[in-house]
C-alpha cells in the first residue's frame, strides 16, 4: 500500500528541513522516495496548511518497572479521578499521575508520541520493565539499565579490577537486561543507604567499599563509551533536591573529564542557597556549564503544578524527601544487592515558594541552554508532572507572554528570585522538533527513527498550526506509527504493537565465570535464570526486538 | 528420560530455582532440592487431558464456544482464583474487560491486610538477597515461616557466607505471636530462636506496645497478653543494636479482623527504627498461587490490585465489595469463572451459577462445572513468568514436558476472541 501525505509544512531537523512544503510517501511501514513512475497512490492525505513532524520520542519517562507499579498500587484515589472507559478497539484503565499501561500508550500516541524510554531498569527487575512495556500499545520502547549501586560493580572497584573487566560486566548486563543505555542513579548512594549512610557527596566514600560517586561515574562513563553504546552514560546525580546541589552538578560536569555524559532531570540538581529562604536558582550557572561543555547533554525534568507521584531508584533521597509526601504515604525498598527505589506522592503548588521556584528553574534552564540538540523536553514523568502536561510545557517554551502570565501568578518571593521575566527567547517549531524528535533519536542512537527522509520508519505526526501551542500539540490531526494510521483528531483509531529497541555490545564470555560464582554465593537466583532471553519479549507474537548499531 | 537442572518454582513463593527434576514422559520427579511444598506440586500427575461440558468429554473448541456462550449475556460474572502466570493474567484481564467481570485473586482477603496498610501509609521493605547478605536480626510475626516456605532459612538465613556478615550463624531470630512448628530457625551452630508466644488475635496489642517501646514511650504495664514488657523491650533494643533488622509476616496468617492495623503498626515501627540511626526493613511473605503475579499484572493493566471490577466499562477497585465470595453469596454475581493453574486442591466455591473452570489437570469437584478445561501448569507444561514474594523479582518459568495441555492464556484469549466476534 502506497500512502501519500500531500503538501504539509515539514519540520525535519534530521534532514535540515525547517518548515518546507514537502510530500511524504509511505510504503510497507517506511518512508520512501517519491515514486519515479506513475504508481497508484492507495491513500492520500491533504495536509495543506498542516505541520508535519516525525513521531515524538520521550527519552526519559518512567513507563515500565516495579517502582511505577508500586506508585499505581499506592494511589487508588488518584486513579478514581480519571477512569478510562474501554471501547471496541481500546482497553479500559486509569489515567492521571501514573496511568495504566494501555492508557499510557493511547495518551502518548494521542499527543503525537511514538516512542518512550524507561530510564531506570534495575537488572533484577528488567523482566518486569519489559513485561509492563509489552502491555503499552502503539509506542516503541526501550530501557536504560541501572548500575552503580550494585554490589558486584562496587566489589570490582574495591578489588581494583581494570577497565576491561568493568566494560565486560556493563556489556553483559546490557545483554541480560535487554537495554539500549546505561543509567546511574545517585552513584553508589542507593548502596550507601543500605549501610545507613543518609547522604553521599561526589567525593564522599561508601562506608563499606571506600568508593566515591566520582569513581563510579568515571568508570561507567568510560565503559559506555568504550563498548560503543551511542547513548552516553545517563546520570541522575548526587544530592537530588538538596539546596546547594548546583555545585555538585558543576563538579560532576568537570569531574567527568570530557567523556560523553547525559545529566537527567537537571532541574532537580540546579539549586543554590541564596536568599531569605536559602533556596535559589542555579539555572544560569548550570546552563553556562552545559553551553561550554559539548560532551554534556541534559533533560530538564520540568515540574508543573498539581498532584503527581515521584518514583525513583534513589531510595536515599526519596527517604529524605518523604516528609514532603502528599498525601502522606510513601514507600522505599532495598533491592537484591542491585539497587533500590522510593515512591513519594507529591503535590507541587504554585503558591509554595520552593515549588514555584522549581518551576521557574526548569524554564530558565530550557531557555538559557543554547543548543536544542543537547537539551530534551521531559518532566521526568511522573516525577515533575505527568507526561500529559507536555503540550502545556511546549506552550510555556514557545509563548513568552503566556509564560509571563503564569509567572505572575506564582509565589511572589519566587518571582523575585527568577530571571524568567527578562528572558525573551521563544522556542521555534524547529527547536521543538529537535528536542522531541531528531535530537532524541540521535542521543539514544536510534537508526531510522526520528526523521522523515526516505528509509525512516513512518512514525509521523500531523498538527494543525495554531498560535495556542498547547491546543496544537495536545490534539494532532493524524499520527502514523510504522505507517499505520493510529490517531485521528487526537483520538486513537487503531492500535498496534511497537518494537523494543536495544543494543548488544560485545563482551568477553569469560565474564560469566566471576558472575556465576557471585550469583551462587550471594544472590538468590541462578545466573542462567537471571538473563533475559530474546524470546521472552518476542514469544507472545506481539513484541519484537530491534538491535541498533554500536558507535565506532 | 531427561534431567532438568536449575528449575525455578512458581509454588513456594520464595523463588527457589535450584531444583533438579527428572522427566519421564509426562511424569516428573524432584530429585534434588525438593521440599514439602514444591515436590508435591511438581509431581502432581496429569489425569484430565480432555475438556468437559456438563461432565462429558468434548474438544477444546467446543468447550471454549460453550464458555463464551455462558458468558455472553451475563451482567456480573466473577473471575475467581486468578492463579496463573503473567500471560495467563493478561488473558484473564482482557476477558474481564470484555465481559465486565469482577476479578478477585484467591489470596486477596489475606493480602488485603497488606494493601490497606500500604495504601494508607506505605512502608519500607526489602528483598530476599538483601536478607541473605545483610539481615542480622529477624523478627517473625504471627507466622510459622518454615511451613509457609520450608527452605527459607536454609537459603536466606543460614547460607554459608554473606557479603556483609562475618558469620551468618550469629544472626538472631525471634518469633512473636506464634511458635515455629519445627527447628529450621535454629542456627547451624545450635542457637535456637527466641519465642514470645501469644494468641494470634492478641498481636495488635503486643505490636502496639512494641512500637511504643521502639519510640521510647513509657509503658506502665508489666506484661501484655502474657508477654512481659521487659521481653518486648529486649526486642526493641535488638532492633536498635542491629545494623539491618528485618520484620517478616504473612498477611494471611494474621487471621483476625482489622489485621491491616497490625501490618500498619509494624510498618510504621520499621520507619521509626530507620529514624534512630540504623536500618530496618519489612519483608511481607506471599507469592503463593500466583498472588503477586495477579496483583502485579492487574496493577499495570488497571492501576489497582487484583480485586477489581470492570462492570462499569472501566476498572473499579474495592477490597471489600469486590470479594467474589460475597458477590456469590449475596446473589450479585451471575456466573463464575474459576482460574487456577497451580493447585488441584484449590477448588472453586460451590454455587448454583453457571461455572466455567480453567484449572490444573486433576481437580476434583464437589459439583461438576458446566465447563471444565484442564490447562497446563506454568513452569511445568509451558514457559512463563511468575512473581516471587518480594514482588520485584519475576522468575522465568521453564517448560519441562510436552503434555499437549493448552496454557491459561491460550484458553482465556480464545474465550475472549469468541466473545469479540459475536
Amino acid at each position: 500500500m502506497l500512502i501519500k501525505l500531500t503538501g504539509g509544512t515539514v519540520y525535519d531537523p534530521a534532514s535540515g528541513v525547517d518548515g518546507k512544503l514537502q510530500d511524504i510517501y509511505i510504503q510497507d511501514g517506511r518512508i520512501v522516495k517519491a515514486p519515479t513512475e506513475a504508481l497508484q497512490i492507495d491513500k492520500e492525505y491533504d495536509l495543506k496548511g498542516k505541520v508535519v513532524m516525525s513521531g515524538a520520542i520521550d527519552m526519559h519517562t518512567h513507563i515500565g518497572g516495579g517502582k511505577g507499579n508500586i506508585a499505581r498500587t499506592l494511589l487508588p484515589e488518584d486513579h478514581r479521578q480519571d477512569p478510562v472507559q474501554r471501547s471496541d478497539i481500546t482497553r479500559s484503565g486509569c489515567g492521571h499521575a501514573m496511568p495504566s499501561s494501555f492508557v499510557t500508550g493511547y495518551r502518548y500516541a494521542e499527543m503525537g508520541y511514538t516512542a518512550g524510554f524507561e530510564p531506570a531498569v534495575l537488572p533484577i527487575n528488567a523482566r518486569q520493565a519489559h513485561m509492563e512495556m509489552a502491555d503499552i500499545p502503539i509506542l516503541d520502547k526501550g530501557g536504560y539499565v541501572m548500575m552503580g549501586s550494585d554490589d558486584y560493580l562496587l566489589r570490582l572497584l574495591t578489588a581494583k579490577k581494570d577497565q576491561k573487566a568493568i566494560n565486560d560486566y556493563v556489556a553483559w548486563t546490557m545483554h541480560s537486561a535487554k537495554a539500549i543505555g546505561v543509567k546511574v542513579v545517585n552513584p553508589g548512594g542507593i548502596n550507601a543507604f543500605k549501610f545507613n549512610q543518609r547522604q553521599l557527596d561526589l567525593d564522599e566514600q561508601n562506608a563499606h567499599y571506600g568508593v566515591t560517586p566520582r569513581d563510579i561515574l568515571r568508570v561507567l562513563a568510560t565503559a559506555v563509551k568504550e563498548i560503543g553504546v551511542s547513548h552516553p552514560l545517563h546520570v541522575h546525580g548526587c544530592n537530588l533536591g538538596v539546596p546547594g546541589n548546583m555545585q555538585t552538578t558543576l563538579d560532576t560536569i568537570q569531574g567527568i573529564g570530557g567523556l560523553p555524559m547525559h545529566l537527567t532531570h537537571i532541574q532537580f540538581h540546579s539549586y543554590g542557597t541564596e536568599g531569605d529562604f536559602k533556596f535559589s536558582s542555579g539555572a544560569a550557572q548550570i546552563a553556562e556549564a552545559v553551553n561550554l561543555n559539548k560532551n554534556i547533554t541534559i533533560d530538564v525534568g520540568q515540574i508543573l503544578f498539581g498532584q503527581t507521584v515521584t518514583a525513583s531508584g534513589d531510595s536515599m533521597r526519596q527517604h529524605a524527601n518523604h516528609k514532603h509526601a502528599s498525601p502522606n504515604k510513601w514507600v522505599t525498598m532495598d533491592i537484591e544487592c542491585d539497587a533500590g527505589c522510593g515512591v513519594v506522592p507529591f503535590k507541587y503548588k504554585d503558591k509554595n515558594f520552593v515549588n514555584a521556584l522549581q518551576w521557574a528553574i526548569g524554564l530558565e534552564t530550557f531557555l538559557l541552554v543554547d543548543d536544542p540538540w543537547r537539551i530534551f523536553l521531559t518532566t521526568d514523568h511522573p516525577n515533575g508532572a505527568p507526561f500529559t502536561s507536555y503540550p502545556h510545557l511546549i506552550r510555556l517554551l514557545m509563548d513568552r507572554s503566556f509564560r509571563n502570565d503564569v509567572l505572575s501568578t506564582i509565589h511572589p518571593e519566587a518571582q523575585k528570585m527568577t530571571t524568567l521575566a527578562s528572558i525573551e527567547r521563544e522556542y521555534t517549531l524547529q527547536e521543538i522538533a529537535i528536542m522531541t524528535r531528531a535530537g532524541a533519536a540521535k542521543l539514544i542512537g536510534l537508526k531510522d527513527r526520528g526523521g522523515l527522509s526516505a528509509g525512516n520508519w513512518a512514525d509521523i505526526t500531523v498538527y494543525t498550526d495554531n498560535n495556542d501551542r498547547q491546543k496544537m500539540f495536545e490534539k494532532p490531526d493524524y499520527v502514523f506509527k510504522d505507517g499505520q494510521l493510529v490517531v485521528v483528531d487526537g483520538k486513537v483509531v487503531s492500535t498496534k504493537w511497537g518494537t523494543t529497541h536495544v543494543v548488544k555490545p560485545d563482551f568477553d564470555p569469560s565474564v560469566e565465570k566471576g558472575l556465576k560464582d557471585y550469583f551462587d554465593r550471594y544472590l538468590t537466583m541462578k545466573l542462567g535464570n537471571f538473563k533475559i532471553s530474546d524470546d521472552e519479549i518476542t514469544e507472545d507474537g506481539r513484541g519484537s526486538i530491534t538491535v541498533h548499531p554500536l558507535s565506532s | 528420560m531427561t534431567e532438568i537442572t536449575e528449575v525455578p518454582s512458581p509454588f513456594c513463593g520464595i523463588g527457589t530455582d535450584d531444583l533438579t527434576i527428572r522427566v519421564d514422559g509426562v511424569s516428573l520427579r524432584v530429585i534434588e532440592n525438593g521440599c514439602a511444598v514444591n515436590t508435591t506440586a511438581f509431581e502432581q500427575p496429569i489425569t484430565d487431558t480432555s475438556a468437559r461440558v456438563d461432565g462429558k468429554a468434548v474438544s477444546l473448541e467446543v468447550a471454549i464456544a460453550k464458555a463464551a456462550d455462558l458468558l455472553k449475556d451475563t451482567r456480573l460474572p466473577v473471575i475467581g482464583g486468578c492463579a496463573t502466570d503473567v500471560n495467563g493474567m493478561r488473558g484473564l484481564l482482557a476477558l474481564a474487560d470484555r465481559c465486565g467481570a469482577v476479578v478477585d485473586n484467591i489470596n486477596f482477603t489475606g493480602a488485603r491486610n497488606n494493601f490497606l496498610a500500604l495504601q494508607d501509609s506505605g512502608w519500607m521493605n526489602t528483598t530476599l538477597a538483601e536478607v541473605k547478605n545483610r539481615c542480622d536480626f529477624l523478627l517473625v510475626v504471627g507466622t510459622d515461616l518454615e511451613v509457609f516456605a520450608p527452605r527459607f532459612f536454609e537459603r536466606y538465613l543460614w547460607n554459608k557466607e554473606a557479603m556483609f556478615l562475618d558469620d551468618t550463624r550469629q544472626r538472631s531470630v525471634i518469633y512473636l505471636g506464634k511458635a515455629p512448628s519445627g527447628a529450621a530457625s535454629t542456627s547451624p551452630s545450635g542457637q535456637k530462636a527466641q519465642v514470645f508466644d501469644c494468641a494470634i488475635d492478641d498481636l495488635p496489642e503486643v505490636v502496639a506496645v512494641l512500637r511504643a517501646l521502639v519510640k521510647g514511650l513509657p509503658i506502665r504495664a508489666i506484661s501484655v497478653c502474657g508477654i512481659t514488657v521487659v521481653d518486648l523491650q529486649s526486642i526493641a533494643d535488638k532492633f536498635k543494636a542491629a545494623k539491618y533488622g528485618v520484620v517478616t509476616w504473612a498477611a494471611g496468617a494474621l487471621a483476625y479482623p482489622q489485621a491491616e492495623l497490625t501490618v500498619q503498626t509494624l510498618s510504621e515501627m520499621i520507619k521509626d527504627i530507620n529514624d534512630q540511626n540504623t536500618r530496618c526493613s519489612g519483608l511481607p511473605l506471599a507469592g503463593k498461587d500466583g498472588d503477586q503475579t495477579a496483583n502485579q499484572v492487574c496493577g499495570w493493566t488497571t492501576g489497582y490490585p487484583a480485586r477489581t471490577r470492570f462492570s462499569a466499562g472501566y476498572p473499579e477497585y474495592d477490597p471489600f465489595l469486590n470479594d467474589s465470595n460475597v458477590l456469590l453469596t449475596n446473589g450479585e454475581a451471575d456466573a463464575l469463572v474459576w482460574v487456577h493453574a497451580f493447585n488441584v486442591k484449590a477448588v472453586p466455591p460451590v454455587t448454583t451459577l453457571p461455572t466455567i473452570v480453567v484449572s490444573r489437570s486433576g481437580m476434583i469437584f464437589a459439583k461438576e462445572p458446566a465447563v471444565f478445561i484442564p490447562v497446563g501448569t506454568p513452569g511445568i507444561d509451558h514457559a512463563g513468568h511468575a512473581y516471587r514474594m518480594d514482588n520485584v523479582v519475576a522468575i522465568r518459568l521453564k517448560k519441562l514436558r510436552d503434555s499437549g495441555l493448552p496454557s491459561t492464556a491460550d484458553v482465556l484469549n480464545a474465550i475472549e476472541q469468541a466473545l469479540q466476534v459475536r
